[in-house]
């Protein structure tokens, strides 16, 4: 799949973070996985993609990132609830910029936010996701490209 | 002072958006997490100025602002959304939207574009 989208959530990442006090996000090479292999942070939103790509993009990140990302957007409860609803927004934010390059028929839905573990979501095991790796601060997050445009 | 609804599924962009509002210029009388909710909250305060979201439960911007805009043609609505490709852009602005702001936003892209909103100017 897909360098060029791929690049595209890359910078989406980071414009993401730009708008955030502490500008200074770093990211690691993306890498594929297989679907069976797919781990989550604590938290994690997805945001399921139609139209001529199909498939998932999840931003997953744990409770102690996800606390720095609530204060630094100046929003002082950091409570369960703030943060699944940060997860959602994050990838509903990267999902929704991806348009810019993609167009209007990259459709996106709203998110679905889980807390905890992943294990009960089910990729198309013939495909592979991207995992685009993610370092603020000191923690790491990620998000993952699982898009099909057969 | 203007009155403004925040419009967005997610609590702390409301929230964020509120703060930002509190600073003199607008009264922030309603806020709702989706468009049904909108337009039921726009009957009861009648605000003029809106801040709102695209991708959304139950009833999405677009459809919103055209419902708004149908029940008072002045209203100023900012649209704020991650869809930032142009054509949705037009879309909002065809259903009488006045403006368009990307997420993500940073306080000054927020209070730039309402302060263009008040002052006439399409954003």
């Amino acid at each position: 799949m897909f360098e060029g989208v791929v690049k595209i959530f890359v910078d989406s990442v980071v414009n993401y973070f730009q708008s955030t006090s502490d500008k200074n996000v770093k990211l690691g090479s993306p890498y594929l996985i297989e679907n069976t292999d797919f781990t989550s942070f604590d938290f994690t939103g997805m945001i399921g993609i139609s139209g001529p790509y199909r498939g998932m993009v999840y931003f997953t990140a744990p409770k102690v990132l996800l606390t720095h990302l609530l204060l630094s957007l100046g929003e002082k409860e950091t409570s369960k609830e703030n943060m699944l609803d940060l997860v959602g927004e994050v990838a509903n934010t990267l999902s929704g910029n991806a348009r810019a390059e993609l167009g209007q028929d990259f459709m996106i839905s709203v998110p679905i936010m889980i807390e905890g573990s992943t294990s009960n979501i089910h990729l198309p095991t013939a495909l592979r996701s991207y995992v685009i790796p993610i370092y603020w601060k000191a923690y790491s997050a990620a998000v993952v490209v699982c898009l099909d445009n057969t | 002072m203007l009155k403004l609804m925040i419009v967005d599924d997610s609590n702390i962009i409301r929230r964020k958006i509120q703060r930002e509002c509190d600073l003199g210029v607008f009264e922030v009388v309603a806020s709702a997490k989706n468009g049904e909710e909108a337009i039921s909250l726009f009957e009861q305060f009648k605000p003029q100025v809106v801040t709102m979201d695209i991708t959304m439960p139950k009833m999405d911007g677009i459809e919103c602002v055209s419902e708004l805009i149908k029940r008072d043609p002045s209203l100023r609505i900012l649209v704020v959304s991650a869809l930032s490709d142009i054509a949705t852009g037009i879309e909002a602005l065809e259903c009488g939207a006045r403006g368009f702001l990307c997420k993500p936003f940073t306080e000054k892209e927020l209070s730039d574009a309402l302060l263009k909103l008040t002052e006439g100017q399409h954003v």
